[in-house]
């Protein structure tokens, strides 16, 4: 990884200065001095504006019946309508603009991923936590079944639950908690058994603080940095699966079209060769993921504790 | 070694029930199969007859108490849509989706390990950087849409490789394969590639960082200090200790590889397993569905206990225990 040595050492070099910031500050500051994190957050935050402003970033709402026109159908890149809208990268066989298409279909790609990482998140880190803290024979309980959920691929645990669910918004982001919550479950348990052990919790249990305030409020802030790495591949690969769902028509149902389902509904345009169909909204998918996953890394690089040797 | 078999298969059992409850339950709320089965204009004396025959008036504990010991005699149910028995309908069709998951993992093998390799023990260097960049993009291209690229790239503008179905087989040892007809390997290739590009990625970055961490090691200072040249160090030392750890996340990803294949077989129109489930939820053909279930639970069962097997073999500080 290309990361900038030398803001890196500036921020852990920092000798006894290191303890006074919290982990979390000490993260964003090294995330934003390094040039392909940097490229990420923008293009991720270009991406979220775009998409939840779409209504009024993009050129058309595609949603909205009257304004299609059916002979616009399957139109390339760069043609203009009947009535003189330039589509820039053509349209659907229905005749929407691909690009509003997109726009609208990135902010539910967008909204599933994040909201499904993050219940997930609140849910497995609360496991997580109570089974550090816990011990004994509810820990050894519960690390069973997250072992065993995780020797399941989250793609085959995600298509048993829809099968049984159906399709919807509600039902993928079910699907999505159900096959992540073991991820964050395992990252919070492995730090919080190191931090258990630290001094500032024999301090706050000599002071008879509750349990509860204990671990929500002074070991689960320390676990957090493994955490937030975890849960920014995460919302990557919610968006990925969502997309891989829906794209095998198990997802999203048509009336909410994500980018999986635009990139599924120009699969069978694919072979005559109106290639922009599927190609288009799949690599805004894909530069999102990318995006996504620079952070992600970057973020890794900066947590890892062996990474300058 | 005996108490952990057991211990294992108790877990594997336990696993098969609780999924099955789960699905079956699960099924049997969702939708009524009477309606895929008939046809529109089928008679109410008609419709009767199909739920008596398939058991469907009976409560779901009956249904279920039903399923359970037809399944402990080997019978899974037959399908809806087929007519024949769930189990055969599978076992015909997993032959393809082994080949093309073991194929897809040996490519993954092969470029992921030596690129890896690389990267790790040269960092710094600009082809590295260049296959870590790579990786981050083999990471996140969808699997599906990468497919779709390569079919419209390969198969549309090139024509160079076809971009559906399996091709020529040949029957080896009675199962038939594609791998060893020209023209089943020319239809393997493409989706084989598929589904093993983002393996290549995750087998270059785990390398990467086991070569990584290893070169720091004492026991890799000790070997310098004592003289012995680079090469002997890398070969020898660094590698065994990289590679060993590999072989669990191999067994893992051999899974994955089985259940993403649903993916490859649907864009390359591959006659797997995984088509079949895809179909399946579609229609709703329950007895596919827990079918193809129990089959992935016991097959990812004897998987990872072969993968903590070997591992006990090739590491002897681990040992396996009955109780946990």
């Amino acid at each position: 990884m290309s990361h900038d040595t030398n803001s890196a050492t500036s921020v852990h070099g920092g000798g006894p200065a290191r303890r006074s910031r919290s982990p979390f500050r000490q993260m964003i500051t090294a995330l934003l001095h390094d040039k392909l994190a940097l490229i990420g957050i923008v293009m991720v935050s270009i991406f979220i504006l775009a998409a939840v402003f779409s209504p009024l970033t993009a050129p058309q709402d595609p949603y909205d019946l009257s304004q299609l026109d059916i002979l616009d159908g399957r139109l390339p890149p760069g043609s203009t309508s009947v009535n003189g809208m330039v589509y820039l990268i053509g349209t659907d066989d229905q005749g929407r603009d691909l690009l509003s298409a997109i726009l609208y279909g990135l902010r539910t790609s967008i909204l599933v991923g994040i909201s499904s990482a993050a219940i997930a998140l609140v849910i497995g880190a609360s496991i997580g936590l109570v089974s550090a803290y816990a011990g004994g024979r509810l820990d050894s309980f519960l690390m069973r079944v997250v072992d065993i959920q995780l020797s399941f691929p989250a793609i085959l645990i995600a298509l048993i639950f829809l099968a049984i669910l159906g399709q919807g918004v509600d039902k993928i982001i079910l699907a999505l908690i159900v096959t992540q919550w073991a991820y964050y479950a395992r990252t919070i348990r492995g730090s919080a058994l190191v931090e258990r052990k630290r001094a500032y919790v024999d301090a706050a249990r000599s002071m008879a603080l509750p349990d509860r305030s204990i671990l929500f409020r002074h070991i689960l802030p320390n676990c957090l940095p493994p955490l937030i790495v975890v849960a920014t591949m995460r919302v990557a690969y919610a968006i990925m699966l969502e997309a891989t769902l829906s794209f095998l028509g198990i997802g999203l149902p048509v009336t909410e079209p994500s980018l999986g389902l635009l990139i599924s509904n120009g699969f069978e345009y694919l072979l005559s060769g109106d290639y922009w169909i599927s190609f288009f909204p799949g690599l805004v998918l894909l530069l999102l993921i990318v995006a996504i996953n620079l952070i992600g890394d970057e973020l890794r690089d900066i947590l890892n504790p062996r990474r300058e040797g | 070694m005996s108490g952990y078999l057991l211990s294992r298969s108790i877990q594997t059992v336990l696993t098969l029930l609780v999924m099955s409850v789960l699905v079956f339950v699960g099924l049997y709320l969702v939708g009524n199969p009477v309606d895929v089965l008939l046809s529109p204009t089928a008679t109410p004396a008609e419709r009767l007859q199909v739920i008596q025959s398939f058991g469907l008036d009976k409560p779901v504990w009956e249904q279920y108490g039903l399923f359970l010991t037809r399944a402990l005699s080997g019978d899974l149910g037959n399908s809806f849509v087929f007519n024949q028995p769930a189990l055969t309908l599978i076992l015909n069709r997993m032959p393809a989706t082994l080949e093309l998951a073991f194929v897809a993992l040996l490519i993954g093998l092969v470029f992921g390990i030596p690129l890896g390799i690389y990267a790790g023990l040269k960092p710094k260097s600009l082809v590295s950087k260049s296959v870590m960049t790579f990786s981050i993009l083999g990471f996140s291209l969808p699997t599906f849409w990468i497919g779709l690229v390569m079919v419209m790239l390969f198969s549309v503008k090139l024509g160079w490789l076809p971009a559906s179905g399996r091709g020529d087989t040949v029957p080896i040892f009675g199962v038939p394969l594609s791998l060893f007809t020209l023209d089943g390997l020319s239809h393997l290739l493409l989706p084989a590639f598929n589904l093993a590009l983002f393996k290549i990625s995750l087998i270059i970055r785990l390398t990467r960082a086991g070569v990584l961490e290893t070169m720091q090691l004492d026991f890799v200072r000790f070997a310098r200090a004592k003289g012995l040249p680079e090469r002997r160090i890398v070969r020898v030392h660094v590698l065994k200790n990289t590679l060993i750890p590999l072989i669990t996340v191999i067994g893992l990803e051999l899974g994955s590889l089985i259940a993403f294949a649903v993916v490859t077989e649907t864009i390359f129109a591959w006659p797997g397993m995984g088509k079949l489930i895809i179909d399946a939820i579609a229609v709703l053909d329950r007895p596919v569905i827990l079918a193809y279930l129990m089959i992935t639970v016991v097959m990812f069962s004897i998987i990872n206990l072969l993968v903590d097997i070997l591992y006990s073999i090739v590491d002897p500080r681990v040992r396996l225990e009955g109780n946990s």
